[in-house]
């Protein structure tokens, strides 16, 4: 054991801020979080490692008084502290910045920002113009001016809300700060403000708690780290005393071979599959032409909204006006809707963005939710088959490798890796030939994450043609034959082979000339 | 969904029918000295009225499955009625039905592809239906009577016992669970009550499907009012306002949940029998009106008490 | 300059309810061959009882809910009133207390039943409605009643009416000519509507109603508001109660009529701007929304029989118009429909 590790039993030291011991939360059979002890101190950094279901969203709703847990005691500053609620916690200084935003869309930012406890005025109504000044100096503190108090939450871009969700968390004068992949949707020069007032913050003394599942992140942040593991904490070291592999190893809990499964060499070009010429979509997509091969998984890499999403949604017939051609093994086809798109002969798969609003009904079984999509292959006339529907849910959940208990299951009681694992057997059921990926990996656990990168492969290897979309360079470098880089909705370059390079795909993400390129840009 | 699994809601609701037949058995016994609710006659006669009502609870909670509600059940069964008897002969019939087909293709066309919310469209729908009838009528009630497939289904019996209604109601009921149970209409009809946006993205045609269930809806409505006008021997003014309300009840004290993506067939078979029961034991104990509404409402205030309960907003 | 922009961005609903109502109200008043201010008067007398049953129902759907029951709230209230209003002075002025009271207490029970037995709006109050409609039958089992004379007159009539009748003035010029139904509803937005949507618990009505969970993930207090909700809807159908007791002079508990005030606070709710699924829109809005309703009503009467509209003057054809107008109106926004060109925000 390196000898800046702690034992994860520490009972807490004078200078801790959050005190946790023996703390349990099981949900029905399921034991979320067994016996677990934690703290972290003020004036520091503290990230949570694990991968889903490991214990980290329990530990930060029991924390943030969301949820009580079954057993154990927490102490904050010293003192004995339950929460009952977000409200209570709160008061005590606890604030957390969560993944699911906590804003309301229809009310302005200065209204989410100062709901719970707004400036008064003498007759105890809320005094509009105070709270207009309070909004105004938590923007200027996230560096987001160019915010108006008065716009309506809805009319922000995804990255703005989350700044505002972190002023609003801010304005709440936090001793202990959580942080949820509160990242996770920002731009890149956000998440640079974000990193430079978190620093801040620790400085001035505050404790922060940290989860996310990039590596790069906690390294650039944090100071201490805790791994946790089915619901144990398992490990917490100090920054720069463990090697990745060796905390991605804690976190699995068991040894990896390779990340990436292998790509095939290829020396004839193959057929396509899918083939796009002069796709245009005001004013998000701009003359793009590209082909993805039976067999092939092609990225799309760039910054976040330089048109990829509205890409992958224009090609599975969401959007509409778009202009261009499509092509499906060489024939023309025009897709006016996702419903035809699934059917012969095109055979379109779309793993979506979201998957708990966009993906799954939640209410429903896993094995109703599993068969929705292929149910007219699985019908007899107007009934459906149910012997073969059944047969065919349960060897998808085999070859998907899904961990559940019973396939009635509502599919909100699993992790969010199996969530994503029910989307995607979802479209292996339809035995589709061209799979559009939707930054599928985003929120998953490691150990996932490498069953789903052979899943891909395992599919191209069968003759799929698959779309990746990703924000993450890594799995760009990992699993695609080839990438194109999106800026501003065009293809502004595209990568084969060892040209797929962290270094080319930055540069080109942010439409720089590269080496060989600097004349063709020029 | 196994047939014979029984739900909380049912099994309640169950029991809330013995209560209701008990306490009327009780009080006709000490006021009157008989015990009309347990005569099969008197039973069978409460099933006759109520197949009515069963077969517009049973067109509603298709809509409701979905997500939506449709207010413009009342005039979709008076206009059927109305115009089917006006008509006469097997044209009025076909007339009858045919009104019910295109208002459900108009609510569903307004919900899927305008996505106006359905509360409001089907209400405006519905005041456009009420302004069709007054024109057509001149306001007063109509004089032509019912046609001899509406005495027949609304009238008449077999072996003067068993009433054409019932099994009208159950041809009706025994079609939609299949639907509901065993086609993939039925299983993108949950999904959609769950969650549409999901069931687009997982390539089902989702406006079909939605059109589909509205218009499953007004025709049940239609054939409900054309069944009511056989009972009466003829179509009347506003015959339909008694049934939007119960119907909704009766969906929802069957378990079907309002907001759309749960509900099992036979709860509303439960909820419309409780309601019609509920409904003839107070008429029997003589009640003025004004303690019937009184008591209709409190019942299903405290049957959703006990079951019907929402969770609380965490996250 | 950007806040004015963002301001008139979010008020559009409002904006094109007001825009509805004046361009109705100018042909009203264009066709009408005999239009005075006691016009106006009359028109404010078939008004209010309609705009305090919307302002009822906007409550309710603010917080993202729905109240079935305030058109029966209204009856109630109002064959209460029948019982309470004929006194004088004090007891008059009680009498009305007591009436806003009772209509509270119905909409607090809506709260109660909704917030605290977890039940869904939608049917728990469409159950409330019947027993409330119950309770009306058992004040009123046939229409009767007696309402104080001086005051109804007073209080449907015109400023100067009032000074009039109680011979406290004559003739204020043109303050005197307003209808007092105006004034009433200046006076209840001024001293309870406005007040409340700057409270917390106010806000967050609005906070709830756009996103239940975000509002209690935020800490808003979201019990209380929806509690808050349903009892202010309960008072302002109180309101309408009163005013339609003093309107018709008698209590009477008519429920078909119950029924299709309902109704039509739904459809002012909507096409004054506020959303059905909550968070959206206002009173103001609502007002106007219940204001145009009103206005086709009002077009159909005047329409000349020899000019190319005459048809529509028939009787038996109103219904019909209203309903489609009323149809068109909500369907408005559907608009939006073929401005959206990505589906998938439909369906969200």
């Amino acid at each position: 054991m390196h000898e800046n590790a702690e034992p994860a039993s520490d009972a807490g030291t004078a200078d801790d801020f959050l005190v946790m011991r023996g703390i349990s939360k099981s949900y029905g059979g399921v034991h979320a979080l067994s016996d677990v002890d934690f703290s972290c101190r003020l004036g520091s950094i503290h990230a949570v490692l694990g991968e889903n279901g490991a214990g980290k969203s329990t530990l930060i709703k029991i924390i943030s008084g969301v949820v009580q847990p079954d057993r154990g005691e927490m102490t904050l500053g010293g003192l004995t502290v339950a929460h009952t609620s977000p409200l209570q916690a709160q008061a005590q200084g606890v604030v957390c910045v969560f993944q699911e935003l906590s804003l309301m869309p229809d009310l302005s930012v200065a209204d989410n920002i100062c709901i719970t406890d707004p400036p008064r005025t003498r007759f105890g109504l809320i005094d509009n113009r105070a709270a207009r000044r309070r909004t105004e100096e938590l923007l200027a503190r996230v560096g987001c001016e160019d915010i108006h108090p008065m716009e309506r939450v809805s009319n922000l871009p995804l990255s703005r809300r989350q700044m505002v969700e972190i002023a609003k968390a801010l304005g709440r004068n936090p001793k202990l700060l959580i942080l949820d992949e509160a990242t996770s949707a920002l731009t890149a020069s956000d998440v640079e403000k974000v990193y430079a007032i978190l620093h801040q913050l620790r400085d001035d003394g505050l404790a922060l708690l940290y989860i996310s599942h990039r590596m790069h992140e906690i390294e650039a942040l944090a100071d201490t780290s805790s791994v946790f593991r089915n619901g144990r904490h398992i490990e917490t070291f100090r920054k720069g005393t463990r090697t990745d592999d060796e905390i991605v190893q804690l976190m699995i809990g068991r040894d990896l071979e390779t990340v990436y499964p292998p790509k095939p060499k290829r020396d004839v070009r193959p057929d396509p599959g899918l083939e796009v010429k002069h796709l245009t979509w005001d004013p998000a997509l701009k003359d793009i032409s590209l082909t993805v091969g039976r067999g092939e998984i092609v990225g799309i890499g760039g910054l976040d909204g330089q048109g990829q999403r509205e890409l992958l949604l224009a090609l599975f017939g969401v959007l509409r006006g778009v202009q261009g051609e499509t092509f499906i093994d060489g024939k023309r086809e025009k897709i006016r809707s996702p419903a035809q798109a699934k059917a012969d002969p095109i055979n379109m798969a779309l793993i979506p963005e979201d998957r708990k609003t966009e993906g799954l009904m939640l209410p429903m079984g896993i094995d109703e939710n599993l068969s929705i999509a292929a149910l007219p292959q699985l019908t007899r006339g107007p009934m459906i088959d149910t012997a073969a529907e059944s047969e065919r849910i349960e060897e998808m959940i085999r070859r998907v490798n899904i961990k559940i208990g019973n396939r009635h299951d509502p599919v909100a009681t699993l992790s969010g890796g199996n969530q994503q694992k029910v989307v995607i057997g979802k479209w292996l059921m339809t035995g589709a030939r061209i799979v559009l990926l939707n930054d599928p990996t985003r929120g998953i656990d490691v150990g996932t994450k490498q069953e789903l990168y052979r899943l891909f492969r395992e599919l191209a290897d069968g003759g799929a043609s698959i779309l990746f979309y990703t924000t993450d360079y890594d799995e760009l470098i990992g699993s695609c034959d080839r990438v194109f880089i999106l800026y501003d909705g065009e293809i502004v370059r595209e990568l084969t082979g060892d040209d797929i390079t962290e270094t080319n795909i930055v540069s080109s993400s942010l439409n720089l000339p590269t080496g060989n390129d600097a004349e063709a840009h020029a | 969904m196994t047939a014979l699994k029984i739900d909380k809601p049912i099994a309640i609701g169950i029991v809330f029918i013995f209560a209701i037949l008990a306490v009327g058995t009780i009080y006709t016994l000490t006021h009157i000295g008989t015990a009309p609710l347990l005569q099969p006659t008197y039973l069978i006669q409460q099933l006759h009225f109520g197949a009515f009502l069963g077969i517009t609870a049973a067109g509603m909670m298709m809509v409701i499955l979905l997500g939506h509600i449709d207010l413009s059940v009342p005039w979709t069964l008076t206009a059927s009625a109305m115009l089917a008897a006006n008509i006469g002969g097997v044209t009025g019939d076909l007339t009858g039905l045919g009104v019910g087909l295109a208002v459900g293709l108009v609510n569903g066309l307004g919900v899927a592809y305008l996505r106006v919310p359905s509360m409001i469209f089907t209400l405006g729908v519905n005041t456009v239906l009420l302004g069709l009838m007054v024109m057509l009528t001149g306001g007063h009630a109509p004089q032509s009577a019912a046609t001899d497939l509406m005495l027949f289904i609304g009238r008449d019996r077999t072996f003067d016992v068993i009433p054409h209604s019932v099994v009208l109601w159950i041809l009706v009921s025994a079609a939609l669970v299949f639907m509901l149970t065993r086609t993939s209409f039925g299983r993108y009809m949950y999904a959609i009550g769950n969650r549409e946006s999901a069931t687009y993205l997982s390539g089902v045609n989702t406006p079909w499907v939605i059109v589909g269930a509205f218009v499953i809806c007004s025709l049940c409505a239609s054939i409900a009012g054309l069944a009511l006008a056989g009972y009466s021997a003829r179509a009347f003014q506003a015959m339909g306002d008694p049934y939007l309300l119960p119907s909704i009840a009766a969906v929802v004290l069957g378990g079907t949940h309002i907001l759309g993506g749960r509900g099992r067939y036979a709860g509303t078979v439960v909820g419309v029998i409780l309601i019609v029961l509920l409904q003839s034991v107070l008429s029997l104990m003589q009640m003025d009106e004004a303690y019937r509404q009184i008591i209709y409402g409190a019942v299903i205030v405290v049957m959703l008490l006990i079951y019907g309960r929402g969770d609380r907003v965490q996250s | 300059m950007k806040t004015l922009r963002i301001l008139i961005g979010q008020n559009l609903g409002l904006l094109l309810a007001i825009g509805m109502f004046v361009v109705l109200y100018a042909l009203y008043v264009g066709m009408h061959p005999r239009y005075s201010m006691n016009v106006v008067t009359q028109n404010g007398n078939e008004m209010l009882a309609l705009i305090f049953v919307s302002m009822a129902q906007a409550s309710a759907v603010l917080v993202g809910g729905l109240d079935l029951s305030v058109g029966p709230l209204m009856t109630l209230t109002n064959t209460f009133g029948s019982h309470v209003l004929a006194g004088t002075g004090g007891n008059l002025i009680l009498g009305v207390l007591a009436c806003l009271a009772v209509g509270t207490a119905g909409g607090f029970m809506n709260g109660v039943i909704i917030v605290y037995g977890r039940i869904q709006p939608i049917i728990a109050t469409l159950a409330t409605g019947a027993f409330f409609i119950g309770l009306a039958l058992l004040l009123r089992p046939s229409p009767g009643g007696r309402v104080n004379g001086d005051f109804s007159w007073a209080l449907t009539n015109d400023i100067n009416e009032f000074g009039y009748t109680y011979g406290w003035w004559e003739d204020l010029g043109w303050f005197g000519l307003l209808p007092m139904q105006f004034l009433i509803l200046l006076l209840v937005l001024l001293a309870v509507w406005f007040p409340f949507k700057r409270t917390v618990v106010g806000r967050g009505v609005y906070a709830v109603g756009s996103a239940e969970g975000a509002a209690y993930m935020s800490g808003v207090q979201v019990d209380r508001s929806k509690l808050a909700a349903f009892t202010l809807a309960g008072f302002f159908a109180g309101c309408a109660g009163v005013y339609l007791t003093l309107q018709m002079g008698s209590g009477n508990a008519d429920a078909p009529q119950a029924g299709e005030y309902t109704l039509r606070s739904i459809a002012a709710v909507v096409i004054g701007g506020t959303s059905l699924f909550g968070g959206v829109g206002g009173m103001v809005g609502t007002i106007f929304g219940a204001m145009v309703l009103r206005a086709i009503t009002f077009i159909f009467r005047v329409v000349p029989e020899d000019s190319i509209f005459g048809f529509m003057a028939s009787p038996l054809l109103q219904p019909l118009f209203e309903g489609v107008i009323l149809l068109l109106a909500v369907s408005l926004g559907a608009a939006r429909v073929f401005r959206i060109r990505n589906r998938l925000l439909l369906y969200t």
